[in-house]
């Protein structure tokens, strides 16, 4: 399947990813390529077969819901590229 | 007597418990080595220097723990683990200034074993890639032949090791992140059972098929090293609670490989792989026979469909992971732009390298709505066939054995214009992960025509781990010794 620059282009857009113009055509040749590779698929009857998402074998442990203080606010917040020591700061939303 | 540098992790270990050696010491001997060697391979991408120095005299003083088993021992980590006020680049330029408040839960075991960590190692950016070219700061060389990769993702750490800059070193494994670069730069990889090694702190990447593992110079160091870092984590729902036996004392319990089933699967053995690779490994399933295992031809039919569900599966859940870098609570912002939305394009856009931007739009495609069920569930449902096909052919045999890569290291450059064809490089260590079962790599010897190190794969059954180490240690008793890499000891 051919997968056209404005393809690639929506798709980056739903990832918020802005690919350049140089770079669409180049994305799209190799996603082509990729994703006609991955058409080997279809060449395997799935029809009875269950999908796997995980190869956890062991039930999901339970614990209680308790609140547990494991770091502080300033731990929490040391990394941000903004921040007031109480709330992350971005930029305006509208 | 053996330089410092030189020396396995048993043999450090033990001089260091007994004092014969100092932990400064053994430190000073690492930094020196790393100061030798990194103008070379370039394998790290941050180093400890004065803490670790630090700790070493604290250590000193306070005399050896025989409790930890790492006592004093130094160490490298993958930059893809979290390591507490240390930063934690995951060779991107979106992590470039993050340093965590904690450990990775793997980092902290090997810190309370007694082992000091000396460096955090260069990798593909966020483990995308098989050759470390995909780093957004260093190129890291292959020991062997500097005009070579060392494989990766964990390049940084495998040629770190195979160096001689510390007895060992932690890698992760996604898709053969430990197991190939194992292999190309001639050092033990094991890649442990998917929840046998906590991922808490393992930045996420492809989350059903990530475990972190060892690097190390011979079986019974990476024995060691698993040891330390196995076993259930309440911060991990995913690390099982399946107890942790003693590889340490397994290893004592064989000679040879008598009464032991090796499957062959017929799709690794056939055409394709490199003269070099065929050669070495062949000769590597002579010397089991002589030990006495029996060589069992096997078949794991959905090999070649399994590397195409591999890359759906691990692109469409790295679209997920990699959906949390905002600029917002941590990492790059790009700070050009005034608005929110802006920003996060802004901000993902300068802050993601090629191979990574390439995998989130792929893994968006894969998972957008009218393609969901062709690709992703459908690579779902390969996957669980792929992993009936191991389990099938693990019920007749103990182990299955199998070349770690179809050829011997490529050079520097040789694929990175072409994604698909580094893609598949990855071809013999990729199923595994589908799979969730353990494997090893294990150095089987130089290649006659190219002179470079050539790996064998090992798969287990599910928390097989015991009978992994213990077969690779006879068979690397009748294997040739490796020497140190001729690239760092011109």
């Amino acid at each position: 399947m051919r997968i056209s620059k404005e393809e690639v282009a929506k798709i980056a857009h739903l990832a918020r990813l802005e690919i350049g113009e140089a770079d669409l055509g180049r994305f799209a040749g190799q996603l082509t390529d990729i994703l006609d590779y991955m058409d080997i698929l279809n060449e395997v009857d799935t029809s009875q077969t269950e999908p796997l998402y995980s190869p956890v074998e062991h039930e999901t442990p339970y614990r209680e819901d308790e609140a547990r203080s494991e770091c502080s606010k300033e731990e929490v917040m040391r990394n941000a590229p903004r921040s007031d020591g109480e709330y992350f700061l971005v930029p305006k939303v509208v | 007597m053996t330089a410092i540098y030189q020396m396995s992790l048993t043999e450090m270990s033990h001089r260091l418990q007994s004092r014969e050696l100092g932990v400064e010491q053994a430190v000073s001997a690492c930094l020196e080595r790393m100061e030798a060697t990194e103008p070379d391979i370039g394998c790290l991408l941050h180093l400890e220097r004065e803490t670790a120095l630090q700790r070493a005299r604290e250590m000193d003083a306070a005399g050896p723990d025989p409790e930890q088993p790492l006592w004093g021992v130094p160490v490298v980590i993958k930059d893809v683990l979290a390591t507490k006020d240390v930063p934690t680049t995951c060779g991107s330029r979106m992590l470039e200034s993050f340093v965590p408040f904690y450990d990775a839960e793997a980092v902290d075991r090997l810190k309370r074993a007694g082992a000091i960590i000396l460096a955090k190692s260069n990798m593909d950016e966020f483990a995308m890639g098989s050759s470390t070219e995909n780093s957004a700061f260093a190129l890291t060389r292959n020991p062997w032949d500097t005009e070579r990769v060392p494989g990766g993702s964990s390049g940084g750490s495998a040629a770190s090791t195979a160096a001689g800059q510390t007895p060992l070193s932690l890698g992760t494994d996604t898709g053969g992140s430990i197991r190939q670069p194992a292999a190309f730069c001639g050092c033990v990889g094991i890649k442990p059972t998917y929840g046998r090694v906590s991922r808490f702190g393992l930045v996420a990447y492809g989350s059903s098929l990530d475990q972190a593992g060892p690097f190390a110079r011979s079986v019974e160091d990476a024995a060691r090293v698993l040891q330390v870092i196995a076993g259930k984590d309440a911060k991990d729902s995913t690390s099982s609670p399946e107890p942790v036996p003693d590889y340490i004392a397994a290893l004592a319990e064989r000679d040879d490989l008598k009464g032991i089933r090796l499957g062959l699967p017929e799709e690794y053995w056939g055409e394709g792989l490199e003269s070099d690779v065929d050669g070495v490994c062949r000769s590597a399933l002579h010397k089991a026979q002589e030990l006495g295992a029996e060589l069992v031809p096997v078949s794991l039919p959905h090999s070649p469909y399994a590397i195409a569900a591999y890359y759906i599966i691990v692109m469409a859940e790295a679209s997920s992971n990699l959906a949390r870098y905002d600029g917002v609570r941590y990492g790059y912002r790009d700070t050009s732009e005034k608005e929110l939305t802006r920003m996060y394009f802004a901000t993902r856009s300068k802050g993601f390298g090629r191979e990574v931007q390439r995998r989130i739009v792929l893994g968006t495609y894969v998972l957008s709505a009218g393609y969901y069920d062709a690709y992703y569930k459908k690579a779902a449902q390969v996957r669980r066939l792929v992993r009936e096909d191991y389990q099938r052919a693990l019920q007749d045999c103990d182990l299955l054995l199998a070349p770690a890569a179809p050829g011997v290291p490529f050079r520097l450059g040789e694929k990175v214009e072409d994604p698909l064809q580094m893609y598949l490089t990855d071809i013999f260590t990729n199923p595994l992960n589908l799979t969730g079962l353990p494997g090893l790599s294990l150095p089987a010897g130089l290649g006659p025509e190219t002179g470079l190190p050539i790996g064998l794969q090992l798969f287990g059954p599910s928390f097989g781990e015991e009978k992994l180490l213990q077969v690779a240690y006879v068979l690397e008793g009748a294997l040739p010794d490796l020497p140190f890499p001729r690239g760092v000891d011109k």
